[in-house]
């Protein structure tokens, strides 16, 4: 099963020749290194995808927003612009760009096949060296024409960073209304910039935390539709819902395993003490991996599957809360995290490399990034009340909610703790869950 | 839900609710019952009604920060809830635990259940029979109080005995 969210959309692509002969690749002349600290946005052009119809200016608006929002492009204003591209084949003239200091182009065309098929075609032009760089066609079956548009911004982030895109991708969240002591929390999935919200329940029952399949149109999360708080699976297409387990108290906090074949979760214990499990779904077996009279709960696999991460207060002291990896057996758990102040919420990122946390210092919520050894602690936003980071697919940017002047709402924030961005949303909006990139 | 229902049953809870919302920010004294927010109107509420209950014996105990001990003030209030619910052997009983705001959402949910868990551990401790006992954890969801300072926090930090009907 592929993740598609209907209407399906069947995307082929080709790759389009280059335009200027075979002189020898030139492409190291246009890049973003993403590891330099401080990266200066590179100047794009992006021309307006000819079509006969509105599509072309709405792709070219989508694909301008995705890369704009990134931080590492800056698009620059279509009124600096000399040339009016003639066609999709056409080769640009390069000095009409250069002058306004355009380093990379874009050029492109949409339009609908014969069959009813979209055929959307960029070129992604290095000006300076004057050749293309990459150029390619993409047939949808379905005139989803966003998803396109985020699959062409994704290449071109891809062509000039060196890195997987991350913006044909989608948020599961809770959607939150209401006063505060009477929130109604809905569950609630988008595109990652905001755009196709789709409600997944109703807000009769309080639902908390959903997090996405790796590689199934499936979330666990947790809903209190029976009375008693409990971890839950939804098919996101036909909205079949499941009980994860069937364990005496409450479950909650749960995560998919790399595989998509286990949810882990903690459970509650008579004593009042939560314990971590795991459950493979299709054994429906289920295995304790913590046994302490201690709260253990936020877990969160490594990308290998090999270990797990996960909050616990069992160090004592006034009962505070600090990071812990174990093997994914449950051998070996040791602390990690040995800041000042209480950490929480330890996700693995997708690279291996580090684990995204919420910190409570100083009476502020921080969102931070740590080694997997709990070395190199680095801190990226600060606020008076914000937790719960998810990660892009790439690993590059992080999302995670703020509350402030009266609800919560989602934030994004690079890995290099700049380029903060608020995602817009219609209601107050918490507990953001990235999907895999699409495919 | 029943907690909605029994709201509706007993104007005096709404009552205390709104009062809780509207003087939260501003009391600095944490109230431990509605008698302490003069809410013990005379005659008001008839021996063994869960509005007696709520009124005259406190259904609700406060925490502090992070932590799920039952505090010196709080054992008053469960002692005269244990008394109460032994003579009163009607009812079943839910406790609710709930979280403030400073803490995240899934370490709340747990400590919430922690705290219901202390609770439930100590009115059993005091007679009640362990079989009328439930306990659900709202970690920081459900607030009372809905400002963003230490006096609400105090107030959310709490567990609730609630009665949940006629027992059996």
């Amino acid at each position: 099963m592929k993740f598609i969210l209907k209407p399906l959309l069947m995307v082929a692509t080709m790759a389009l020749g280059s335009m200027v002969g075979a002189a020898a690749p030139a492409w190291a002349l246009v890049e973003i290194n993403v590891n330099k600290g401080n990266v200066e946005p590179l100047p794009i052009a992006i021309t307006d995808f000819q079509s006969g119809d509105a599509l072309g200016a709405q792709i070219t608006e989508i694909v301008t927003a995705d890369l704009k929002r990134s931080g590492l492009f800056a698009p620059i204003d279509k009124s600096a612009f000399i040339e009016k591209i003639s066609g999709p084949d056409a080769t640009p003239r390069f000095e009409d760009w250069k002058v306004i200091n355009a380093q990379a182009l874009v050029t492109g065309s949409v339009g609908k096949e014969a069959d009813g098929r979209i055929r959307a075609q960029y070129r992604l032009w290095d000006t300076f060296a004057g050749q293309q760089m990459a150029g390619e066609q993409f047939f949808a079956n379905d005139a989803n024409t966003r998803r396109v548009a985020h699959i062409i911004a994704d290449a071109i982030y891809e062509r000039i960073t060196g890195e997987k895109g991350y913006f044909d991708t989608r948020v599961v969240f809770v959607d939150e209304s209401g006063a505060k002591n009477a929130r109604k929390k809905r569950l609630a999935i988008m595109d990652q910039d905001g755009a196709n919200v789709r409600y997944l329940s109703d807000g009769r029952a309080i639902v908390l935390t959903p997090r996405f399949s790796p590689n199934r149109q499936e979330i666990t999360y947790m809903s209190y539709e029976s009375g008693q708080p409990k971890v839950y699976l939804l098919q996101i297409e036909t909205g079949q819902r499941e009980l994860v387990g069937n364990f005496p108290g409450m479950t909650f906090a749960p995560r998919f395993s790399p595989d998509g074949q286990k949810v882990i979760m903690s459970l509650l214990r008579d004593d009042g003490n939560s314990n971590i499990f795991a459950m493979d779904l299709r054994s429906r077996s289920t295995t304790r991996l913590t046994d302490s009279t201690a709260i253990d709960t936020s877990p969160s696999y490594s990308p290998d599957g090999s270990q797990i991460v996960f909050t616990s207060d069992r160090g004592g002291g006034s009962g505070r809360s600090q990071i812990y990896v174990m093997g994914a057996d449950g051998s070996n758990p040791h602390r990690i995290s040995f800041g000042e102040g209480v950490y929480s919420t330890p996700v693995w990122s997708p690279r291996g490399d580090l684990i995204a946390f919420t910190k409570q210092s100083g009476g502020e919520f921080q969102i931070g990034v740590m080694k997997t050894d709990g070395s190199g602690e680095r801190i990226l936003s600060s606020g008076f009340q914000q937790e719960g980071p998810t990660w892009a697919p790439n690993g590059r940017v992080l999302m995670f909610f703020r509350d402030s002047a009266g609800g919560p709402k989602l934030v994004s924030v690079d890995l290099t703790g700049r380029n903060e961005q608020q995602i817009p949303t219609a209601n107050y909006a918490s507990d953001p869950a990235w999907s895999p990139l699409l495919e | 839900m029943g907690r909605i229902a029994a709201l509706t049953r007993n104007p005096a809870m709404i009552a205390l609710v709104a009062l809780l919302a509207i003087t939260g920010c501003a009391s600095k004294k944490t109230p431990n019952s509605a008698a302490d927010l003069g809410l013990n109107g005379a005659g008001a509420a008839t021996p063994g009604s869960a509005q007696d209950f709520t009124v005259n014996i406190g259904d609700r105990i406060f925490f502090d920060t992070d932590s799920a001990s039952i505090r010196a003030d709080a054992q008053t209030t469960l002692g005269r809830q244990a008394q109460w619910l032994n003579q009163y052997r009607q009812y079943a009983i839910v406790i609710e635990g709930h979280a403030d705001e400073r803490g995240t959402r899934e370490y709340n949910l747990a400590l919430g259940a922690r705290r219901a868990a202390a609770t439930r551990d100590f009115l059993v401790s005091k007679g009640v029979s362990a079989g009328r006992l439930k306990t659900i954890s709202y970690g920081k969801e459900r607030p009372v109080a809905v400002c963003d300072d230490i006096s609400c926090w105090s107030q959310n930090r709490r567990a609730v005995t609630t009665l949940s009907g006629a027992g059996s």
